[in-house]
C-alpha cells in the first residue's frame, strides 16, 4: 500500500488542535526560559551566596538530567509533595527552567562582557546597581545572545513533543492518535514533520526581525 | 564649621591598590563656579583622583566633601548607597571614551536617569532632551543611535546626558583624549560654554592651551602628589618646580 493523503483531511481538526497546544506551549515556555534566564544570570552573577545555592541545585538538575525525567519529576513527583500541576502547565513549566538554564548561561557570559564604562556610566549619573544593570548592562547582554538563543528556542520546539509523554494532546500526540484511528503513520507524521517546519520558519522569522530592530542600534 | 569653607574639599585623600600607592594625602579645594585643570603624566593619579570625587574609585583613606555634605561618609551598606546615588545625581561625569548606552538614541540616553530617578514625564524629558542636545549643538541628531555619531558628536551627547541631571559640579576625564584632532575644538566649544556660565567644573586634560584658557587655577600631579598648582599664567609661564618645568618642556614639545 502506498502513500495515501486523502486520510488526513478527516483527522485535520485534531492534528490542527494539536498543532494549537504545541505552539502555546512552545510560546509559554519559550518567553518563561528568556526571562527565567535573565533571572537565574543575574542570581548566579550577584546574588548573596545563601541565595546561589538553590539555584545551583535547580541548575545542576536541569542541566545534568534528561528532560524526560524532569517532566516526570514536575508533573508525577510534585503530585506526592500535595503540587497537582495540570498536564500542559507542568510542561511548560518544565520545558521553561530547562531551557531557562541554559538561555542563563549564555546571558551570564553576555553580562559579564559587557563593556564596564556602562556599568560606570550608569552608577555616574546615580542609577543604582539594580538600575543599571536592568536599564543599560541586561538589555545590552540579551541584544548579543539573540541569535544563540534563537538556537535554543528551535531546539525547545522541538523538545516541546516529550510533553506529548506526560498527556498533553500536543503535535506528537495528536499525530499518534491519529495513526491510531487510520493506521497511517507515514502520512500522519509526514504532516506533523510539516507543521513542525512551518511553526519552525515562523519563529525564525520572529527572530529575524527582532534581530533587525536591533541592527538599526550598532 | 569647615565643611562649609568649600565647594568641593578633598581632605587628606589616600589611594592605595594592595602595596601600590596612587594618591599620597591629597588636599583641593574648589570655590563654586570654579575651573580647576588637572596635568600631569600617565599613571599619576589624576582619573583616581577624579573618580574618588564622584566615590567611583572609592578612597582608602580622607574625605570628599561636596557643597557641605560629605560624599564618601561612612554609613551601613544600603544607607550608603541610597547616599552615594543622590550624591552622584549632582555630579556629572564625562568619560574619555563616552561611554553611551549603544541601545539608546541621544535622546533617550539623555532622558533615562531623569525619568527613572526624578520621575520626569514623557513630555518634560523631552523638553529637557530637546534643551540639553539643543545646547551641545546635537538638537538635530536627536534621534540617532550613538553608532551613527562621530567621536565629537558622542561626546557632546555624553555632556549633555550628565547636564541633564543638573549638576552642581561637572567631571572630566580627558574628554577628548579619544578625539580625532578634528574633532576636539567642538567638545572644547561646549566646554567653553559651560564655562561662561560659571558651571563647577574638574577636568583633566592634556591640553595645555585649552586648559590655559578656561581654567582659573592649574594642579600639576606626579607620583600621586600635586606637585604645584596656581592660576595657568605661574603654573605654565612660571612654574617654581623643576618636575613640573621638565614635563611642560616635553609635553609642550610633544605636542608640537
Ligand atoms: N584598578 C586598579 N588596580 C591597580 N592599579 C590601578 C588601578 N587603577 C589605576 N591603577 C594604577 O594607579 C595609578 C594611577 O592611575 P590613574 O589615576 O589612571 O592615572 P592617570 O589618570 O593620571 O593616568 C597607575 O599607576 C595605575 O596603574
Ligand atoms: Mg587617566
Amino acid at each position: 500500500m502506498g502513500l495515501d493523503f486523502t486520510v488526513v483531511p478527516g483527522h485535520l481538526d485534531i492534528i490542527l488542535l494539536g498543532c494549537a497546544w504545541t505552539i502555546g506551549i512552545a510560546v509559554a515556555a519559550a518567553l518563561l526560559s528568556f526571562f527565567g534566564g535573565i533571572v537565574f544570570a543575574v542570581i548566579a552573577l550577584y546574588a548573596p551566596w545563601i541565595i546561589r545555592q538553590p539555584f545551583r541545585l535547580i541548575e545542576w538538575v536541569f542541566m545534568g538530567t534528561p528532560l524526560l525525567l524532569q517532566l516526570f519529576l514536575i508533573y508525577f513527583g510534585l503530585v506526592q509533595i500535595g503540587i497537582d500541576l495540570p498536564a500542559f502547565v507542568a510542561g511548560i513549566i518544565g520545558l521553561g527552567l530547562h531551557f531557562a538554564v541554559y538561555n542563563s548561561e549564555l546571558i551570564q557570559t553576555a553580562i559579564l562582557s559587557v563593556d564596564k564604562g556602562q556599568m560606570e556610566a550608569a552608577r555616574t549619573v546615580g542609577l543604582s546597581r539594580g538600575q543599571a544593570l536592568r536599564k543599560v548592562v541586561i538589555p545590552q547582554a540579551v541584544r548579543d545572545v539573540i541569535p544563540p538563543i534563537g538556537n535554543n528556542m528551535i531546539a525547545l520546539l522541538k523538545d516541546s513533543a516529550l510533553v506529548s509523554v506526560i498527556g498533553v494532546s500536543e503535535l506528537t500526540l495528536s499525530a499518534q492518535r491519529a495513526i491510531g484511528a487510520t493506521y497511517r503513520p507515514f502520512e500522519f507524521y509526514l504532516v506533523a514533520a510539516m507543521f513542525y517546519y512551518v511553526i519552525n520558519l515562523c519563529m525564525e522569522w520572529v527572530q529575524r526581525r527582532i534581530e533587525r530592530r536591533i541592527s538599526i542600534s550598532r | 564649621m569647615s565643611d562649609k569653607d568649600h565647594f568641593v574639599e578633598i581632605r587628606h585623600a589616600q589611594k592605595s591598590y594592595g602595596s601600590l600607592e596612587v594618591l599620597k594625602d591629597i588636599s583641593l579645594n574648589v570655590e563654586r563656579g570654579q575651573i580647576v585643570a588637572i596635568i600631569g603624566p600617565s599613571g599619576s593619579g589624576k582619573s583616581t583622583l577624579l573618580r574618588a570625587i564622584n566615590d567611583l574609585d572609592p578612597l582608602t583613606g580622607g574625605e570628599v566633601w561636596l557643597d557641605g555634605v560629605q560624599v564618601n561618609k561612612s554609613l551601613p551598606h544600603r544607607q550608603y548607597e541610597k547616599h552615594i546615588n543622590e550624591m552622584r545625581q549632582q555630579v556629572g561625569m564625562v568619560f574619555q571614551h563616552f561611554n553611551l548606552f549603544p541601545h539608546m538614541t541621544a535622546r533617550e540616553n539623555v532622558t533615562m536617569a531623569p525619568m527613572l530617578l526624578k520621575g520626569l514625564s514623557k513630555a518634560e524629558a523631552d523638553k529637557l532632551a530637546e534643551e540639553q542636545l539643543d545646547k551641545v549643538g546635537m538638537l538635530d541628531r536627536i534621534d540617532y543611535y550613538p553608532s551613527r555619531l562621530s567621536g565629537g558628536q558622542k561626546q557632546r551627547v555624553a555632556i549633555a546626558r550628565a547636564l541633564a541631571m543638573k549638576p552642581k559640579l561637572m567631571l572630566f576625564d580627558e574628554a577628548t583624549s579619544a578625539l580625532d584632532p578634528e574633532l576636539v575644538d567642538e567638545v572644547n566649544m561646549v566646554m567653553k560654554k559651560l564655562a561662561e556660565e560659571h558651571m563647577t567644573m574638574i577636568i583633566v586634560t592634556h591640553e595645555m592651551d585649552f586648559a590655559a584658557s578656561v581654567c582659573d587655577r592649574v594642579l600639576f600631579m606626579d607620583q600621586g602628589v600635586v606637585v604645584e598648582e596656581g592660576p595657568p599664567s605661574v603654573v605654565f609661564k612660571n612654574p617654581t618646580k623643576d618636575r613640573t618645568r621638565e614635563f611642560l618642556r616635553k609635553h609642550l614639545a610633544g605636542a608640537a
